[in-house]
C-alpha cells in the first residue's frame, strides 16, 4: 500500500485505544456528510419515516372504498389514482410505509438485541457454550430465509406480527456472527486485559468495553437489514403469507395491482417505486456509514 | 485439503440431522390434527383412531420421527393429502423446473455481476463505474417480485414480445421453453448480479491496492495484467457471496415461480400452504433444506481448491 | 559517471483532510555501481522517494513534480506505456513487505517468468531456465523444484530472495529497495545485504537503500542521503556521516544510536529524538528541525537554509553545521 505519511503521535487514534471519543464521532459526522449520495440516502431514509408517521395522520382513509371512483389514473382528486376497489392509492402507500417501517425496525430490533447479546457472550467465553451455540446456529443458516418464514407463516398462520418475527429471527445469525467477531477481536485488545486485571466483572467489561467499540459495525448492519426487512415483509405481504387485507401494505398492493397490469399499469408503478427508493434510501445510507465509519475501506 | 472436506462434510451431516428434527417438529406444530386431515372432516373417532395406528401417529413422538426419516432416506416422504400420489414423485417432477431457473439465473447473474463488477473497478471513478455502481445500488433496492411486474408490463403486455406465463417443458419445446424462462430468469438473476457486482467491485478495489499488485506493476507489466493478478484472489469473494446468496436466490425462485407462474418446487410450496397439504410442505422444505447445505458445502470446497493455501495445506503454514 | 539524476522532485498527496506534503525538494545522483542509502524516520519521505523514482504511487490524486533522468533520459515525460518498458527493466523494486509483496495465488516461478517473458522474447522454457538460474543467483537451495512453490510455502526471507530474483531478472541499471531487510530476521539480514554487494560488484547495478538502520548504512553504502520532513539535510559519503556529521539532525540520530553498536557494524534501530516529526501537512519556508534543534537560532525560522558544501561532496541545510557539541 502507499503509504501516506502518517502525521505526528496517532496512538490517541481509536485502533487501540478505548471507545470512539465524541471528536471521533464528529469526523465521522463530517465524512458522512461530505459524500452527496450518503446525504441523499439520509433524505430518502427521513422522507420515508415522515410518511410513515405522518402520513396516515393527514391522508384519506385508506380502507375507504368508492365504487363510483374504480381504477381512476393519477389525477388531482388521487395524486396516484384509486385502485380496484376505488381506494386512495396515496393513502394506501403512506399506511403502507408505516407497515414497512414497523416491519423493518421492529424486526431489526428483535435481531439485535437477541443477536447481540448471544453474539457477545459466546465470543467473550468461548468454549464449549460456543461449539453447541455455533452449531444452533449452523442449524438457523440451514433455512433459506423464505422457506423458514413460509413455513412459520403455515405455523403461526399469516399476520404482521408474525411476519416481524420471521424477520427478526432469520436475521438473528447474522447478527451473531458479527458480534461474535467483534468480541473476539476486542476480548485480545490492551484496553480490555486492562480491565480484566483492574477485576472488572464480565458483564462490564462486555456492556462498557465490547459493546461500544463495536457499535460501529452494529449501526452498519442495522442498515442492511432494515431493508432487506422491508423488501422481505413485502415479499412475504405479496406471497399473501404476510400482512392480511384489508391492511395495506406495499406487497399486498403490488398483488392485486398483477390482476389489473394492463388497465392499470400505475398501481404496480408506485408501490414498487416506494419500496425501491426506501431500500435505496437505506442502502445509501449504510454505504455512507460504512465509509464514514471505516475510511480505510474506500482506499 | 482431504480433512477439511472431511470436516466440512461432518458437520454438514450434523446440521443436516439437526435441521431434519426442525422440520420435523414443525410439521407436527402446523395447525389442524393430521390424522383428521387425512380422514376428512367429517370422520368419525373410530377412524381417527385407525388411522393414528396405521400412520404411527399414536407413537412417542421420536420414533415417529425416525420412521419418517428412515423412510425418507429410502426416497418414501409420505403421500400427497390432496391426490395421493407420491410426494417424492411430485418433487422430482417438480425440481428440475426449478434448478432450471436458478442455473440460469446464477448464468445471467455471474456474468453481468462479474464483468460489471470488474469494469466499475478497473475504471474507478469515471461515467462508467457511476454507471454500473448505479446499477448495482438499484438492481440492490429493487425486490425481485415488483421487477418481475415490470418485466411483464413492458415485454409481455406493452411490447408482446415474450409470453407473461404459460411455462412448457424443455423436451416438448426448447425454444418455447427458453422464451419462457428468459424473463423469470433475467429478473431473478439481476438481484444476484447487483449483489456480486458490488461486491467484485469491492473485493477487486481491495485487492488492486494490494502490495503483489505493486510489485507486478514494479515488473513493468500492463495494466491488464495487474488486474489479473487482483482478479485471480478476487475469485474466492466471488465464491462466497454466490454461496450466501443462494439463500436469497431460492426465496427470488419462490416468488418469480409466483408472479410468471411456473409449476416449479418454490410454487408447490407456496399452494401447499394454502391448500394446507402438509405432507408436500414438509417433503419440500426437507428437501430445500438438504439441498441448500449440499450446495453450501460445495461452495465450502470451491472455495478451499481457489485458495492454494487451502489446497495445499498439511504442511507449512 | 551518472545513471540516475533525480531534481527538485516534489511529491503531494491530494487526502480528504487537505494536502500531504511527503516529498518537498529533493535532489541527487546516483552514479554507476553506486550504493546510496536514503537514510530517516518513519513518515519523513524517503519511501515516497523511492516509489515515485519508477513512479509506482498509484494513487490518482499525487502530485510530483521536478525530473528524474536516467542516462540523461527524462523519464517524467514518458507516457504510461512508455514507462512500463522502463520498470523491471531498466529500474525495479524490491519492497519492505516479503510476505505481502508475492501473488499468493500464483507460483513464484511463475512470478518471476512474468518479468523476464515481459521484457525479454524468451519462451516459456528459456524463461524458466533463466528464472533456475536467477533464484540460484539469490541464494535459494534446489531451485529447480521451488520454482512450483507458493509464496506461503516460503520463509520470509526466502521470500526476500524470490523478490530480489524478480527485481534482477533483466539485469536492471538501477535497482531501489524499500527497507529490504526491516521485515527480516536479523541473521537472514546479513545475507540479503550480500547478495546487493555481490549485484553491485559483478553486474555493476546502482542501488538505492531506504533504510532506518544507520547499522545497514555503515555495512554497505558508499553514500547517504539523511532526510528530515520531506528533504535531504545532509548528503556525504558513508564515512562522513559517521566521522563528520554536520546538520543536528544527522547527530542526534547518531547519539540515539551507542557508539559501540556503529563500530561494531551492528544494526539498532533509530530512537526518537526529542520532540515531534512536524506534521507534512504545511510547506514552511523555515527549517522545519528548528523546533527540536539545540543550535537554532532566529534566523533559522526566517528563511529554509539549503543544502551547501561544508567539505568535498559532503553537503548540509543548515545555519550552524559542525561536527562539535557547540556551534
Amino acid at each position: 500500500m502507499t503509504s501516506v505519511p502518517k502525521t505526528t503521535n496517532l496512538s490517541t487514534f481509536g485502533a487501540t485505544g478505548s471507545r470512539k471519543s465524541q471528536a471521533q464521532w464528529r469526523r465521522v459526522m463530517r465524512r458522512f456528510l461530505k459524500r452527496p449520495l450518503a446525504v441523499i440516502g439520509l433524505v430518502l431514509v427521513v422522507a420515508f419515516i415522515l410518511v410513515a408517521v405522518f402520513g396516515p395522520l393527514l391522508l384519506p382513509d385508506p380502507n375507504k372504498q368508492d365504487f363510483a371512483t374504480l381504477l381512476q389514473p393519477p389525477s388531482l382528486a388521487h395524486l396516484l389514482g384509486t385502485d380496484d376497489l376505488g381506494r386512495d392509492v396515496l393513502s394506501r402507500i403512506a399506511s403502507g410505509a408505516r407497515v414497512s417501517l414497523l416491519a423493518g425496525v421492529l424486526s431489526t430490533t428483535i435481531a439485535m438485541v437477541i443477536g447481540i447479546t448471544l453474539g457477545l457472550i459466546t465470543g467473550f467465553y468461548r468454549g464449549w457454550f460456543d461449539v453447541v451455540f455455533m452449531r444452533i446456529i449452523d442449524v438457523m443458516l440451514a433455512f433459506p430465509f423464505l422457506i423458514f418464514a413460509v413455513g412459520l407463516a403455515a405455523i403461526l398462520g399469516a399476520s404482521l406480527t408474525n411476519v416481524i418475527i420471521a424477520l427478526g429471527v432469520s436475521q438473528i445469525p447474522e447478527v451473531v456472527r458479527i458480534a461474535r467477531g467483534e468480541a473476539m477481536a476486542i476480548r485480545e485488545q490492551e484496553f480490555v486485559s486492562g480491565a480484566v486485571a483492574d477485576g472488572a466483572r464480565d458483564f462490564t467489561i462486555m456492556a462498557r468495553y465490547i459493546a461500544p467499540n463495536a457499535a460501529s459495525a452494529f449501526i452498519v448492519q442495522a442498515t442492511v437489514a432494515i431493508p432487506g426487512a422491508i423488501i422481505g415483509e413485502a415479499t412475504l405481504s405479496f406471497l399473501g403469507l404476510g400482512v392480511q387485507p384489508p391492511m395495506a401494505s406495499w406487497g399486498i398492493m403490488l398483488t392485486s395491482a398483477q390482476q389489473f397490469l394492463a388497465q392499470a399499469p400505475y398501481l404496480a408503478l408506485f408501490p414498487g417505486i416506494a419500496i425501491a427508493l426506501t431500500t435505496l434510501g437505506f442502502n445509501l445510507l449504510g454505504d455512507g456509514l460504512r465509509d464514514a465509519l471505516d475510511p480505510k475501506e474506500k482506499r | 485439503m482431504t480433512r477439511f472436506i472431511l470436516q466440512r462434510v461432518i458437520t454438514s451431516v450434523i446440521t443436516l440431522f439437526l435441521a431434519s428434527i426442525v422440520v420435523f417438529i414443525g410439521a407436527r406444530m402446523l395447525p389442524g390434527d393430521p390424522a383428521q386431515v387425512l380422514a376428512g372432516e367429517s370422520a368419525d373417532p373410530a377412524l381417527l383412531e385407525a388411522i393414528r395406528e396405521q400412520f404411527g401417529l399414536n407413537q412417542p413422538i421420536w420414533v415417529q420421527y425416525f420412521t419418517y426419516i428412515g423412510q425418507a432416506l429410502t426416497g418414501n416422504l409420505g403421500v400427497s393429502t390432496r391426490d395421493n400420489i407420491p410426494v417424492a414423485e411430485i418433487l422430482l417432477q417438480r425440481l428440475p423446473i426449478t434448478l432450471e431457473l436458478a442455473g440460469l439465473a446464477i448464468l445471467i447473474g455471474l456474468v453481468i455481476g462479474i464483468t460489471a463488477g470488474v469494469v466499475s473497478a478497473v475504471k474507478r471513478g469515471t461515467f462508467v463505474d457511476y454507471v454500473a455502481t448505479g446499477f448495482g445500488l438499484v438492481g440492490l433496492s429493487v425486490p425481485s417480485f415488483w421487477l418481475g411486474l415490470l418485466a411483464i408490463l413492458l415485454f409481455a403486455i406493452t411490447w408482446q414480445v415474450l409470453p407473461a406465463s404459460g411455462f412448457v417443458g424443455f423436451a416438448e419445446d426448447p425454444i418455447g421453453n427458453l422464451r419462457g424462462m428468459i424473463l423469470p430468469a433475467t429478473v431473478l438473476g439481476i438481484g444476484l448480479s447487483a449483489v456480486l457486482m458490488r461486491q467484485t467491485r469491492a473485493a477487486l478495489l481491495g485487492q488492486l491496492s494490494a502490495d503483489y499488485v505493486r510489485t507486478a506493476r514494479s515488473k513493468g507489466v500492463t495494466r491488464g495484467r495487474e488486474v489479473s493478478h487482483a482478479l485471480r484472489n478476487s475469485l474466492t469473494t466471488v465464491v462466497t457471496v454466490l454461496g450466501l446468496q443462494l439463500g436469497a436466490l431460492i426465496g427470488g425462485a419462490i416468488v418469480t415461480e409466483q408472479i410468471f407462474v411456473i409449476p416449479g418446487f418454490g410454487k408447490l410450496i407456496i399452494d401447499a400452504v394454502a391448500a394446507r397439504n402438509y405432507p408436500i410442505l414438509q417433503g419440500a422444505v426437507l428437501v430445500a433444506v438438504t439441498g441448500y447445505v449440499l450446495v453450501n458445502l460445495l461452495v465450502d470446497v470451491a472455495y478451499a481448491y481457489l485458495n492454494p493455501r487451502m489446497r495445499l495445506s498439511g504442511g507449512s503454514e | 559517471m551518472r545513471v540516475l539524476d533525480v531534481s527538485h522532485l516534489r511529491v503531494e498527496f491530494g487526502t480528504e483532510d487537505g494536502r500531504i506534503f511527503a516529498v518537498k525538494d529533493v535532489s541527487f545522483t546516483l552514479g554507476r555501481g553506486e550504493i546510496l542509502a536514503l537514510v530517516g524516520e518513519s513518515g519523513c519521505g524517503k519511501s515516497t522517494v523511492a516509489m515515485s523514482i519508477p513512479r509506482l504511487l498509484g494513487d490518482s490524486n499525487v502530485t510530483i513534480g521536478g525530473s528524474v533522468r536516467l542516462n540523461g533520459a527524462d523519464l517524467s515525460s514518458l507516457n504510461e506505456k512508455e514507462m512500463q518498458a522502463v520498470r523491471g527493466k531498466d529500474i525495479s523494486v524490491v519492497f519492505q513487505e516479503p510476505m505481502t509483496s508475492l501473488n499468493p495465488a500464483y507460483t513464484i516461478g511463475n512470478q518471476i517468468a512474468e518479468v523476464i517473458r515481459q521484457h525479454q522474447k524468451l519462451s516459456r522454457q528459456a524463461a524458466k531456465a533463466r528464472a533456475i538460474e536467477l533464484l540460484e543467483l539469490v541464494g535459494i537451495p534446489d531451485a529447480a523444484r521451488r520454482l512450483g512453490a507458493f509464496p506461503h510455502e516460503l520463509s520470509g526471507g526466502m521470500r526476500q530472495r524470490v523478490m530480489i530474483a524478480i527485481a534482477v531478472a533483466c539485469d536492471p541499471q538501477v535497482l531501489i529497495a524499500d527497507e529490504p531487510t526491516t521485515a527480516l530476521d536479523v541473521t537472514i539480514q546479513a545475507g540479503i545485504l550480500d547478495i546487493f554487494r555481490r549485484l553491485r560488484d559483478t553486474l555493476g547495478t546502482s542501488i538505492i537503500l531506504i533504510t532506518h538502520d544507520l547499522g545497514v548504512v555503515a555495512d554497505i553504502a558508499d553514500r547517504v542521503a539523511i532526510m528530515y520532513a520531506g528533504r535531504i539535510v545532509e548528503l556525504c559519503s558513508a564515512q562522513d556521516v559517521f566521522s563528520l556529521p554536520s546538520h543536528p539532525y544527522t547527530r542526534g540520530l547518531l547519539g540515539a544510536l551507542p557508539a559501540r553498536a556503529v563500530m561494531q557494524g551492528g544494526r539498532r534501530r533509530l530512537t526518537d529524538i526529542p520532540g515531534f516529526v512536524p506534521p507534512p501537512t504545511t510547506d514552511p519556508d523555515e527549517c522545519q528541525f528548528a523546533p527540536r534543534c539545540p543550535r537554532a537560532t532566529a534566523e533559522c525560522i526566517i528563511r529554509r537554509p539549503a543544502l551547501e558544501l561544508v567539505a568535498a561532496e559532503h553537503e548540509v541545510a543548515c545555519y550552524h553545521p559542525g561536527p562539535g557539541d557547540t556551534p
